[in-house]
């Protein structure tokens, strides 16, 4: 499936509640111009409802290769359930989740394949709370998610609800401090330039 | 196991064992936690990072002609494959086109040392069973592929033969021969493979029904490589994302369905097939050119996000950079291969006995470098 395709496919399953408001409003708009009878006012009408995206997701292919979808963590996991059950979209193969460290956020990056349709897909999600990241795990979808959760949670701090099992995998249980976030300072085992 | 036989007054109990950090059979610094029950594996908790570099973030630190010797380091069996992973990242970064003959000469080396690290894994993978003798054949194959590269790059194990926009040197005169060489004496020997291991009895009832995973479990346990063709799921990176001169060759993908460590084993010896017809569909026809382009001494990526795979021996290695236009990654992650299937482990080996354990990790492949990195 095509990005185009697949943007019209998973855009609709999170209608944004907003979008009515807006479009009434742009109705009322139209009319009140219809009575002006100006001549371009195609133009005019189209921006308003270009503003408003008509999901909760924001769907981008700027700077990356596949079609992105920036998700918000309250509706994270009903999206990937629905990724993957669904037999159009049918992405049952995780096979990469990177944490991420933007600066002012923190969040995880999932890439997703078919293995039936082939096509391929980015899941984002972010999260401003630098004290107490925390996701709903993908563990019970993908099983996979459960190592590559814990190796976010041992290197970004970031807790995902409901895992069976988080715990650090790769660090002691003593270690302080989240050593791929980007403000970590560790003075003696570090090189820095 | 027969409960009625057990006496009512001897009470079976759960206890932990340690296997590793320094074990034989986790080939490296892996430490499990196995909860047994008698001899019966109740819960196999694999404890990681006793090896652990954290190599994503020194690789924000570097250049991304250092980031290339730094891939070596992780899964040092497939060192070329993960060289090629990161240049090819480069490459399509900057949308550089690198010439033919490096195209060419990169998917022949990359077969080369696919069988150099199964030939070692078979090596190992005898011996895991009781079986010493294999190793000694693995090994003398694989010394000659090892000979091959040393005279073309230097070096044997961490090659660093890749760099961003093609190859550090052209290959060595005598490289053509000699690969016809070992592939006409490699041709002899997986049959002598088969003879010494793969129909032997006592080996067949070590790997038969033993450790079996499904499809749908290897795809959402995210198995790749070997691991997931021995449960007949189609996941060869060269199949489905051709990278280098792979779109120009013709092969057939490794594919088993029983799921067992048998059928994990037999793809292997499959692949080394596969790997040689490659090879000399490649070796008469490396086409003449530079064996590099020109790039920049620093380097640059265009700010974005970029993802490259590749088919690493164990499985498919991903590449994930995110640059924001600067010489240095942003954020670099390693989907390696061998962190996925470690943590599917538990799922084969609860239920089996100790000895099971030891052969359905052979058949994983794991090198402990890869999954820690």
């Amino acid at each position: 499936m095509t990005n185009e395709a697949l943007q019209n496919l998973i855009g609709p399953w999170f209608p944004n509640p907003d979008d009515d408001k807006v479009s009434d409003v742009v109705e009322t708009i139209e009319s009140e111009e219809d009575s002006d009878l100006s001549s371009n006012k195609s133009e005019d009408i189209a921006k308003p409802s270009e503003i408003v995206n008509p999901s909760l997701l924001e769907f981008s292919e700027e700077e990356s290769q596949f079609l992105n979808i920036l998700v918000q963590p309250e509706q994270l996991h009903a999206l990937m359930t629905q990724l993957k059950s669904n037999q159009e979209t049918n992405f049952d193969y995780l096979y990469c989740l990177s944490g991420v460290d933007w600066g002012a956020e923190l969040g995880i990056v999932y890439h997703l394949e078919s293995t039936t349709h082939r096509h391929r897909i980015v899941v984002k999600v972010k999260t401003a709370d630098r004290e107490n990241p925390t996701f709903d795990t993908v563990s019970n979808i993908w099983k996979t998610a459960d190592f590559h959760e814990r190796e976010v949670f041992d290197f970004f701090g970031v807790k995902f609800n409901n895992h069976p099992n988080l715990k650090y995998l790769f660090l002691t249980e003593d270690w302080e401090g989240y050593p791929l976030r980007k403000d970590y300072v560790d003075e003696i085992n570090m090189v820095i330039k | 196991m027969d409960t009625t036989r057990v006496n009512s007054n001897f009470k079976s109990e759960e206890y932990f064992i340690n296997m590793g950090p320094q074990h034989p059979a986790t080939h490296g610094v892996l430490r499990l936690l196995l909860t047994i029950d008698g001899e019966i594996i109740k819960k196999v908790e694999p404890d990681l990072g006793y090896i652990h570099r954290s190599i994503e973030k020194m690789c924000e630190r570097d250049s991304y002609q250092q980031i290339v010797h730094l891939t070596d380091r992780m899964d040092y069996l497939s060192s070329h494959i993960n060289n090629e992973a990161v240049c090819l990242t480069v490459e399509n970064a900057l949308e550089l086109e690198v010439p033919e003959r490096v195209k060419v000469i990169r998917t022949i080396i990359g077969e080369l040392t696919r069988i150099a690290s199964h030939c070692l894994w078979w090596g190992v993978m005898g011996m895991d069973v009781g079986a010493l003798t294999t190793y000694f054949y693995g090994f003398r194959d694989r010394e000659m592929v090892n000979d091959i590269f040393e005279e073309t790059c230097g070096a044997r194990l961490t090659m660093n033969y890749n760099i961003p926009g093609g190859l550090m040197y052209d290959i060595h005169p005598n490289f053509i021969q000699r690969t016809k060489d070992f592939v006409a004496h490699f041709k002899t020997k997986i049959p002598e493979y088969d003879k010494l291991l793969t129909g032997n009895v006592i080996f067949q009832k070590r790997m038969k029904g033993v450790g079996i995973l499904s499809k749908e479990d290897a795809i959402s346990f995210g198995a790749s490589g070997p691991v997931g063709r021995g449960s007949g799921y189609s996941c060869d990176v060269r199949k489905h994302h051709p990278y280098s001169a792979l779109d120009k060759v013709t092969f057939n993908e490794s594919l088993k369905t029983a799921g067992d460590s048998l059928a994990r084993y037999e793809v292997r010896i499959m692949e080394m097939w596969e790997s040689l017809s490659i090879i000399e569909q490649l070796i008469d026809n490396i086409p003449e050119g530079d064996y590099k382009v020109a790039t920049k001494a620093v380097i640059k990526l265009p700010k974005g996000e970029y993802y490259q795979k590749v088919e690493a021996a164990r499985g498919e290695l991903g590449v994930y950079v995110i640059s924001t236009g600067t010489k240095n990654p942003y954020r670099l992650k390693f989907r390696s291969p061998g962190f996925s299937n470690i943590s599917l482990l538990n799922h084969i080996a609860v239920g089996g006995k100790i000895g099971d354990l030891v052969a359905s990790m052979a058949t994983l492949d794991i090198v402990v470098p890869d999954i820690d990195r």
